[in-house]
């Protein structure tokens, strides 16, 4: 086992070198420039001379592979350096968007789970019926409905209908206050988007439930559970449910995972300063470093849940550990 | 309510502001915040010297003090420079060269420090000659300036290397903060990360990439400004985001400008409780042939492309779907510099008889052997209203036979295919601050002259004129000398063409008042005069 444990970790550093080395590079292929974009943006002219300028400053007038070298070092002594854009430290750039994008991949999680786990259950118990029917259209429906879609037809939902109801049209607020600060407005502004993710997410995990019910269900051990006469309340709470929510407990994390940064569409549809915003401001002003630290932030958690699920894979099963 | 509405719809279709008389009841009221929007994310720095979004400008521009500006009560006038910082306005001395300002007494920075002279002095002199390693983004528009003194705490003299009509509207420059002497000579890069003015709000917090929040500073020396407590400006690049905290009220406005229907869609939603404040916008799309790539190396291809163009029927048809209004040169419309109809009509682009002005076109192309041209059009990926004026402009090239594909990208490969010369045509844009109109111009000398011109031309004729015209004093002659600057850049050297001018259209919650639209959404931006009737 411990022989298996070091090998996996030992595997997550040829994976985050590969994953920098291109990232770095296909930052570099993107048409552009970073002072092109700063100085010429505004309309305004500037002498040549700002350009050479402007690259010295940010260490660009450097060879590719000592700027290569220097991430990487960087990366290694977790200093991610300064955004090329703003001139403050890359941490605190991120530090200053991850509550929000955190508190809505907790809260779409939360309502994900609440929608996903019982209705799949249910949809399996109730293989073939109108019942199942009805959920699994609900679930095709949140996988082929787009979240930022879904957001914007939300937010115009609810400012027509309290238009019709109060004369007063509402929306939530499209400034973020942290919850211990104002409870009532941070929750919400994000409410509708924890809602218009989760749903997807929900959608997602409510078919796998579904598809790792019905398998268990026709296992022996179940069949076995029936036939000592045990009740179905119990086959399905102690032994259907618990074995089938191991790949959906993995898919959940995945998906946990994927909303700190990929929430890129449905942050600007709620004007959320997220890291998912962030991504995407980093990319059009091109600022490597902060590009770069994004990439690499998303890397990290990816190969880390990674190495989470194959250890636990590891521990549950031993024909992994072994083969 | 009926009629209100009808007021409201009456205003936006005449496209004009819609100004009540002045009331005994409409006296400021003092009090409220104020949450308007910025239509973009943050910007780079806080340093308005260094930048060049407006972002930056909308951001921090209440905080600070200018020497001299646009006046606030008109800034609809592209000439009525009033004082801020200073007691009276100068008449020039020494044949145009010198110009001596008083400074207020009193003034004083947030931190409590006086403000003198020679903090004026110190950001100008940052402004027009930054040390090694300092950027200044205007240092350009202001290369007539020789020498900046401060002979005592209420005394700035500026000393200028030859008499120029674009010396007052550059230093009248929206960015041209006036910042700490004693800060700047600590450490001249301590505006890009901290504020700290003398303007009407003092500043009270910063969420990176989310809002900017200021206080009234009861210390103004504007004296019963401000009206309001203070402002929150959020950062909103989405427009619909934008349009529906406007229809919530979830903010009063921003300060940029959106499009006709979304103005004619609040309008009709919000009836009496919005206003629509529009002016003629200091920005145009060029059209921009590269010289150096063939077929466009010949001045008779790039005639019959402006002769190609339509703009009297395609402003009035553009103007509906996008925020373009006026057809004018390469001078901002209400300038006292602009062309008149009838002078324009001269130009290619321009003729009045679209018929003949294609006909003309298919017979220059035919005598360059180019009947069957075909290009590709570089254009930025932004709907409002590049992308829009882009696809007008195909059209208007396949009335002569000439086969155009667009080619959007985004700004950062937009700006570096123009910087590489990697393009046969661009659509870029012209968008100045200030309306500066000999300054303005500049950007249609050659490359050589002007490093943001991607024509990529050489016109010692257009050039001699340009300098002519910047040493002009006399409004009269500089004019003259500007319609032949005009005629050499469209017509004879045909190097580039103004493709309608942008139109500045601003949905305001009608509890803000005193604020007044400007032809460019980087003046007026200090909220001094702004009060809330609620």
């Amino acid at each position: 086992m411990y022989r298996y444990v070091l090998k996996r970790v030992l595997l997550v550093i040829p994976t985050l070198v590969g994953a920098a080395a291109l990232v770095f590079l296909l930052m570099r292929l993107i048409p552009g420039d970073i002072c092109v974009v700063r100085l010429g943006s505004g309309g305004g002219s500037f002498d040549p001379r700002a350009i050479a300028a402007c690259h010295a400053e940010l260490g660009m007038d450097r060879s590719v592979v000592v700027q290569f070298i220097d991430f990487v070092w960087g990366f290694c002594r977790l200093d991610f350096g300064t955004s090329m854009w703003s001139g403050k430290p890359v941490t605190t750039e991120i530090l200053a968007r991850l509550p929000i994008s955190l508190e809505i991949a907790v809260l779409a999680t939360v309502v994900a789970i609440s929608i996903a786990i019982p209705l799949g259950a249910i949809s399996a118990l109730k293989q073939n019926t109108w019942l199942d029917v009805a959920v699994r259209v609900f679930a095709i429906g949140g996988i082929a409905t787009p979240s930022f879609w879904l957001g914007i037809v939300s937010i115009l939902l609810v400012l027509d209908v309290t238009s019709a109801i109060t004369g007063a049209p509402w929306m939530p607020p499209i400034d973020y206050v942290p919850i211990w600060q104002d409870p009532i407005r941070n929750l919400s502004m994000a409410f509708l988007p924890a809602v218009t993710v989760g749903y997807r997410y929900a959608a997602v995990s409510m078919r796998m439930t579904r598809s790792a019910m019905l398998e268990v269900m026709r296992e022996d051990y179940i069949r076995t559970a029936r036939a000592k006469g045990l009740i179905n309340k119990l086959i399905i709470n102690r032994h259907a449910l618990k074995n089938a929510l191991l790949p959906v407990v993995t898919l959940i994390g995945i998906e946990f995972a994927f909303l700190i940064g990929g929430l890129v569409v449905t942050e600007q549809v709620f004007n959320l300063n997220g890291v998912g915003r962030l991504f995407v401001q980093a990319v059009q002003n091109q600022d490597y470093t902060l590009t770069q630290a994004l990439v690499m932030l998303t890397v990290t958690v990816f190969v880390l849940t990674n190495l989470v699920v194959d250890l636990l894979y590891a521990w549950l099963d031993p024909r992994i550990r072994f083969a | 309510m009926r009629m209100s509405r009808l007021i409201a719809c009456l205003g936006v279709s005449l496209g004009a502001v819609w100004a009540p008389p002045a009331r005994a009841d409409d006296a400021p009221k003092r009090g409220g915040t104020l949450t308007y929007m910025i239509p973009a994310d943050g910007g780079p720095s806080l340093d308005g010297h260094r930048e060049t979004t407006f972002a930056v400008l909308h951001a921090t521009a209440p905080f600070y003090s200018v020497l001299v500006r646009i006046n606030p009560d008109n800034p609809a006038s592209t000439t009525d420079f009033v004082c801020d910082l200073c007691t009276e306005m100068p008449a020039p001395t020494d044949q145009g060269l010198t110009y001596t300002f008083k400074i207020r007494e009193g003034v004083k920075f947030h931190d409590g420090t006086p403000l003198t002279a020679h903090d004026v002095a110190t950001s100008w002199r940052k402004i027009v000659s930054p040390p090694k390693g300092v950027a200044s983004a205007r240092e350009n528009n202001v290369v007539m300036v020789d020498k900046i003194e401060d002979p005592d705490d209420t005394t700035v003299i500026f000393r200028l290397k030859f008499a120029t009509l674009s010396f007052m509207p550059a230093l009248a420059d929206p960015y041209s903060f006036i910042y700490s002497k004693k800060i700047l000579d600590q450490d001249m890069h301590w505006y890009e990360k901290n504020i700290m003015g003398s303007g009407p709000f003092k500043f009270e917090s910063y969420d990176i990439g989310q809002s900017v929040k200021g206080v009234r500073n009861p210390d103004y020396y504007h004296k019963g400004q401000p009206y309001l407590d203070g402002f929150t400006a959020i950062f909103a690049p989405k427009q619909a985001v934008r349009i529906d905290a406007i229809r919530a009220d979830r903010a009063a406005m921003e300060f940029r400008g959106l499009p006709p229907s979304t103005r004619d869609q609040l309008v009709k939603e919000l009836g009496d409780k919005i206003t629509v404040q529009e002016s003629d916008w200091n920005c145009g799309n060029v059209l921009t042939p590269n010289h150096k790539k063939k077929p466009f190396d010949d001045v008779r291809v790039r005639k019959a492309l402006f002769l190609a163009i339509d703009q009297w029927r395609g402003a009035a048809a553009l103007q509906k779907i996008a925020n373009v209004r006026t057809v004018g040169g390469i001078v901002f419309p209400s300038s006292p510099l602009a062309a008149t109809k009838e002078e324009l009509q001269q130009l290619p682009g321009y003729w009045p008889d679209i018929e003949k002005s294609r006909a003309e076109a298919r017979r220059l192309l035919k005598e360059a052997g180019q009947e069957n041209l075909s290009f590709e059009m570089l254009n930025r990926n932004v709907d409002q209203p590049y992308v829009i004026v882009g696809t007008w402009l195909v059209d208007e090239f396949s009335k002569i036979g000439v086969k155009v594909t667009q080619k959007i990208v985004p700004t950062g490969p937009w700006l570096e295919a123009m910087r590489a010369g990697d393009f046969t045509v661009a659509l870029e844009a012209n968008c100045q601050n200030m309306v500066n109109p000999v300054a303005d111009t500049g950007r249609y000398l050659p490359h050589e002259l002007y490093s943001e011109n991607f024509a990529y031309h050489d016109d010692p004729v257009q050039a001699a004129l340009y300098d002519k015209m910047l040493h002009e004093t006399d409004v009269a002659k500089a004019r003259v000398l500007m319609r032949e600057y005009e005629r050499q850049t469209i017509d004879v050297g045909a190097h580039q063409l103004m493709v309608t001018w942008w139109y500045r259209i601003l949905p305001i919650r009608s509890y803000v008042k005193g604020w007044k639209i400007s032809p460019s959404h980087y003046l007026n931006q200090d909220l001094a005069n702004i009060w809330l009737d609620k």
